[in-house]
């Protein structure tokens, strides 16, 4: 398992990163990354493709972490947003970046979870299309549709209306 | 690649991610030149992707805790299935109990799928569900211990008595009733220092209402599971298979203690 350890040990800040970026929680989202850690090496003698480690990693991460946003909505949605607070999210910066990016999370967090996890996937995690059609089991079409309207969703409740005005094409693939 | 067709709302966004070659790129900059309101929308994806590089860069920078050191946890793995440990450690359990004093027998096979086997396989789903809750992992806190054990055993139709594992290092957390494809069962969490949770699950047993200790594994949980009278109980959690086992006996212990007496 000593390949185990040279490939997994160098994703792992990007693992926390995606959890804690999808859960907005700091001890829920570790949790799930030892989770999938504790999944990944348990198959990691029977895994099949042997070739893309680190889009069957964050495949493993990505069903933890929709599985537990889906307890946790179902058991807190009486909680207000006004709870969750993005407070330990972001190190600190200076003042006006907290606040911008307060706001750039909310939006992040308004959007639908299958429009949001394409948007950090590819935005911030750098995956390719074709990665994240594998990671999340659907066709690159549906991945570029995602993407196409997540990209317009966030810039709209951020920036206003008039920001996309030139509307995007991509139809939805489904 | 075709450079006479039109550009794709997928050209903007592969120009968003930098990902075009540079041919691709020239067109698109051309493009974006005539039509100033989509470089505006595409300026717009520009800021927003670096906006959401930079908010959770820092995450990416800080220090891995040691929960998530992969030697450890392959370390710990190695342990956990080593050959010795649980399978062994069962038969050497029925071994003694075969012909013993305490009533200890089996009935039944171990793989009858709608017996220990299925109550295993429960307790593995309620454990995934509310161990892994960090809002209400339980309905009825162990303050209120008096009327989750009246509930259960009510909804049981049988005396359900809740072992106290303090001395191993947990501490009772509280309850609830779950639902089972085998109807309600009382389900009692329990957790140490670490924040490892281990849950109870106990439900009556139409078949196999008495057998020995069988071990149970599946996706990252672990535990035992038994019957007595007519109950069963099925001991789950994710911290590691020799430190179940031997909690698993001292709640054995307990509860048959308890009835007999």
């Amino acid at each position: 398992m000593d390949d185990l350890i040279y490939l997994i040990e160098p994703m792992i800040p990007a693992l926390r990163r995606y959890a804690r970026s999808l859960v907005r929680d700091r001890a829920l989202a570790d949790d799930l990354v030892q989770d999938c850690l504790e999944r990944v090496i348990s198959q990691w003698s029977t895994r099949r493709d042997v070739n893309s480690t680190r889009s069957w990693v964050f495949a493993i991460l990505h069903n933890l972490a929709m599985n537990a946003l889906r307890v946790t909505r179902a058991r807190a949605s009486h909680i207000s947003l006004d709870d969750v607070e993005e407070s330990d999210l972001i190190a600190r910066d200076t003042q006006e970046d907290q606040l911008h990016y307060g706001e750039l999370l909310r939006a992040i967090d308004a959007l639908p979870n299958e429009q949001k996890s394409v948007l950090l996937l590819v935005s911030v995690e750098d995956m390719s299309y074709a990665d994240v059609a594998k990671i999340l089991g659907v066709p690159i079409g549906t991945v570029m549709s995602r993407l196409s309207r997540g990209r317009a969703k966030l810039l709209n409740l951020i920036e206003g209306d008039e920001a996309v005005s030139s509307r995007p094409v991509l139809r939805s693939v489904k | 690649m075709n450079l006479d067709r039109p550009i794709r709302e997928e050209d903007l966004l592969a120009y968003v991610d930098e990902i075009l070659d540079a041919d691709m790129r020239a067109r698109v900059e051309r493009y974006l030149e005539m039509h100033p309101d989509v470089a505006h929308r595409v300026r717009g994806y520009i800021r927003q992707r670096s906006d959401m590089r930079a908010a959770f860069a820092p995450i990416a920078q800080e220090p891995i805790p040691a929960e998530l050191n992969v030697a450890r946890l392959v370390e710990t793995h190695k342990l956990s299935r080593a050959p010795m440990s649980w399978k062994v450690a069962a038969s050497v359990v029925l071994a003694f109990s075969l012909g013993g004093t305490g009533g200890w027998f089996a009935r039944g096979t171990p793989d009858d799928p709608t017996g220990v086997s299925a109550l295993a396989r429960e307790a593995v789903s309620n454990y995934q569900v509310y161990a892994a809750d960090h809002i209400r992992p339980v309905e009825l806190r162990a303050d209120n211990s008096r009327a989750l054990v009246s509930w259960v055993s009510q909804r049981l139709n049988s005396a359900i008595s809740v072992p106290d594992l303090t001395s191993s290092g947990y501490r009772y957390m509280g309850g609830r009733l779950v639902a089972t494809e085998h109807g309600p069962a009382g389900l009692f969490m329990y957790d140490d220092d670490k924040g490892t949770r281990v849950t109870l699950l106990v439900r009556p047993m139409k078949v196999q209402g008495q057998m020995k200790m069988v071990p149970h594994s599946q996706d990252g949980v672990k535990g035992y599971s038994w019957a007595d009278r007519g109950l069963g109980y099925s001991l789950m959690s994710s911290a590691d298979a020799v430190s179940i086992h031997d909690l698993a006996n001292e709640v054995r212990q307990q509860l048959e203690s308890h009835r007999t007496s």
